[in-house]
């Protein structure tokens, strides 16, 4: 395997993962939403509004990037999960008409629709996408052309539907805190009491999921076995998640957010560490499975790639904090 | 119905329904950062009133034309996995240029331009409304660019039965990109402008009559006018573009099916591809050679210098080209009385004028779809010009029933959408009269 590649499936976590820390907060606050008081309720779209468009980008430059740097991955994977994708898809769609058109009237009946439609939304995106990245990891069947053979329902088996669960988990721990940090008075307090929910059972879906895959996945721990170092990486993440319950009942909203954000970061690089160098393991034969080395691009195109993305991704990241700082304090 | 032909109808249906928003939105963003732009400079409060108004339609507008963006990213992957295999290499990067340069800045600050008006500075929302209009505008480059090498592939290799990225600026600046993107800009603008004057016009006929209204009317009227003339040159020049490099497209958008010099124009005419000839042709002779290579004795290619089985689908090709360019004449039309009744001093007492500005306000979408059309199914039976045909890039793996279902929500989804658009413009009409 070469850097270019090897500097590619590190692109593609980060991507992803970024996505995951920013996204993730708006759609774990429409989790909450139907939990919330009705008069809370404008003040949740408030914390989203600004910020949902931005933050779902890095979920478009995730699959851009996919295409471009691993298109055969790409091609497998989205004709693979075809079902899935078009889900995730309208989800998205419903959820970005439901935040911007919410407040255009006054009446209860539309608000109430898209109220429901953001929400039943913001569960679906995390829960399906979950249930992809579970697929990934317990491996799809993939024939000679590297084309998914498999069912629909193939893609529903239950180590996938743990996946799903834990991403829907970790949304809703990182938008709660998220909205503690946003907010004040009763709504404030009701997220505290949120967090510490969706934190514990993330905590544990976390701690069962990684039982699991030793006992029926243990090809996901060669980098592991081999590097035991890297065992740090599952122990910090639990660790962070342990920081938000501890930083809340101490009050320290910004500090819980930052273990939440932690948490994410370090359930992406867990997961990252256990598929390197794989992208897609093929369960029916090894060999036929995707990796860094047989699904990239062309050099010449993967340093093209990493032109752009240096010329650009510091312009983003400064223009998203320009946007954030426009938009920050609490929302009353 | 096999997964080829939904495959198609899909994405026709999905890119085509996110073409009604996306000039749109191109058009407005930079009308609105003018109006905000006269706002910083002079303070004058009926041009922060047409910015916020004009705002108000353009994200709403805009929001639309993001959502049905997403379906497009992904369905390279979903549905064409074979086309993105063959060309993963060369086609990836202006969309990952697409995402990182332009959709990121445009979605970023968007979001002043929604909730920021009571929040910031006129500086920032001015900055702002800047951004937004070059990025969603670079964005419309990179996707033409992608699309323009599917038109005239180059600065790539053929190794082993894929396509390899040779050269970066040669597939980008291939030989249709800049003609296609001037193009397409320039409809954007017209597309905003025909719609600004048609909203405007609304208000009028609703008894709206204000510094606000007939200030955006004016100003949108000069840019319909100049716009559709500039077209007229822009499409002139990728029609001489066609004639050089896609000389399959061009024999078809022009009805020509025998290759000869001193080629006709057709003002008129009934394609019949069974007997290979034009029925009821009202032709202007010489015309096309002249128009197309400069000289009257160039040699035009007919179709049958071509294999049957490589010609486009004629009517369909065809039709829409000359549709769209009778759209383009009478934009120009439209445009010079509006002005000359500007000059008369008559403009915004002619409810006549009005009205006809308010049916006018569809056209340029219609022309819009139409200049798609000619463009899309021109290239066909190819996906890549010469390199992989359409029947060869489809998911081979995907069937048939789940892309029915994808068809049925997207249509439905999307009618919704559409009531929805029609449903709050008419609210920001109604709110406006009455205040």
């Amino acid at each position: 395997m070469d850097t270019l590649q090897i500097v590619w499936f590190f692109l593609i976590v980060s991507f992803f993962a970024i996505y995951a820390i920013l996204d993730g907060f708006d759609l774990g606050v429409g989790f909450w939403h139907l939990f919330a008081r009705r008069e809370d309720r404008p003040n949740l779209f408030y914390l989203v509004g600004p910020l949902w468009d931005g933050n779902e980008v890095w979920f478009l430059a995730f699959g851009g990037a996919m295409f471009a740097a691993f298109p055969q991955v790409y091609a497998t994977l989205f004709s693979g999960f075809y079902l899935l994708v078009m889900i995730v898809i309208f989800a998205f769609m419903f959820r970005g008409i439901a935040i911007d058109f919410r407040n255009k009237s006054a009446s209860k009946a539309w608000q109430g629709v898209w109220d429901i439609v953001f929400a039943v939304a913001s569960i679906t995106i995390p829960l399906i996408v979950g249930i992809a990245v579970g697929n990934l990891l317990y491996g799809l069947k993939i024939d000679s052309n590297m084309n998914y053979f498999g069912t629909f329902s193939d893609l529903l088996n239950p180590y996938a539907l743990l996946v799903g669960l834990l991403a829907l988990l970790m949304c809703a721990t990182h938008g709660a805190s998220y909205i503690v940090m946003k907010t004040g008075g009763a709504l404030q307090e009701r997220a505290v009491s949120w967090s510490f929910k969706a934190c514990g059972f993330y905590m544990a879906i976390f701690f069962i999921l990684c039982i699991a895959t030793i006992f029926t996945l243990p090809h996901l721990f060669r980098n592991y076995t081999s590097h035991p170092f890297l065992f740090l990486l599952p122990i910090i993440t639990l660790l962070s998640m342990l920081a938000i319950i501890i930083f809340n009942t101490g009050g320290n909203d910004v500090k819980s957010f930052v273990a939440s954000i932690f948490s994410v970061a370090g359930t992406m690089a867990t997961l990252g560490i256990a598929l390197f160098p794989v992208l897609v393991y093929a369960r029916n034969n090894a060999d036929l499975s995707l990796t860094i080395m047989n699904s990239s691009a062309s050099p010449y195109a993967l340093k093209t790639l990493l032109i752009v993305v240096i010329l650009g991704m510091p312009l983003v990241i400064a223009y998203q904090i320009w946007v954030y700082r426009k938009f920050a304090g609490k929302v009353t | 119905m096999n997964a080829l032909i939904l495959s198609r109808i899909q994405f026709a249906l999905t890119v085509g329904f996110h073409f009604i928003f996306a000039p749109l939105t191109i058009g407005l963003a930079w009308f609105v950062f003018w109006m905000l732009t006269k706002y910083k400079r002079t303070g004058d409060e009926t041009y922060g009133q047409m910015a916020r108004f004009w705002n108000k339609i353009f994200t709403i507008s805009f929001v639309i034309g993001v959502v049905t963006g997403i379906p497009l990213e992904f369905q390279f992957g979903t549905n064409w996995s074979q086309f993105s295999r063959f060309v993963g290499d060369v086609f990836g990067a202006p969309l990952a240029a697409e995402v990182v340069f332009t959709f990121f800045v445009e979605s970023i600050f968007i979001a002043v331009l929604v909730y920021g008006w009571n929040r910031v500075s006129v500086k920032s929302l001015w900055f702002s409304s800047l951004m937004v209009a070059i990025s969603s505008t670079l964005s419309g480059f990179w996707i033409i660019a992608a699309n323009s090498w599917m038109q005239t592939p180059r600065g790539h290799n053929l190794f082993e039965g894929r396509i390899f990225l040779l050269d970066f600026w040669a597939a980008i600046f291939n030989p249709s990109t800049l003609p296609r993107f001037l193009h397409t800009i320039d409809a954007a603008m017209m597309t905003g402008a025909f719609f600004i004057v048609g909203m405007s016009a609304l208000l009028i006929l609703k008894g709206y009559r204000q510094q606000l209204t007939e200030k955006s009317l004016k100003m949108a009227l000069i840019v319909a006018f100049i716009a559709s003339v500039l077209q007229l040159g822009l499409g002139h020049i990728h029609g001489i573009q066609i004639a050089f490099t896609q000389p399959e497209k061009f024999a078809a958008i022009e009805g020509i099916f025998e290759t000869q010099s001193r080629a006709p124009a057709l003002i008129f005419g009934i394609p019949n591809a069974n007997e290979e000839k034009v029925d009821a042709a009202v032709r202007i002779p010489g015309l096309l050679s002249l128009l197309a290579f400069g000289r009257l004795d160039a040699e035009v290619k007919g179709l049958k210098d071509f294999p049957k089985d490589e010609w486009p689908p004629l009517a369909l090709t065809f039709y829409p080209f000359h549709l769209m360019v009778a759209l383009g004449i009478y934009f120009i039309l439209f445009g010079a009385l509006g002005l000359f009744l500007l000059w008369r001093k008559r403009l915004f007492d002619s409810r006549f004028f009005m009205k006809l500005a308010l049916f006018s306000l569809p056209l340029p979408f219609i022309a819009n779809e139409l200049g798609w059309m000619t463009a899309e199914v021109g290239r066909q039976p190819w996906i890549v010009y010469h390199l992989m045909k359409t029947r060869d890039a489809i998911s081979s793996s995907v069937p048939a029933g789940q892309i029915l279902f994808s068809i049925i929500t997207f249509s439905l989804i999307y009618i919704l959408l559409f009531a929805l658009w029609i449903y709050l413009i008419r609210r920001e009409v109604i709110l406006k009269v009455q205040s």
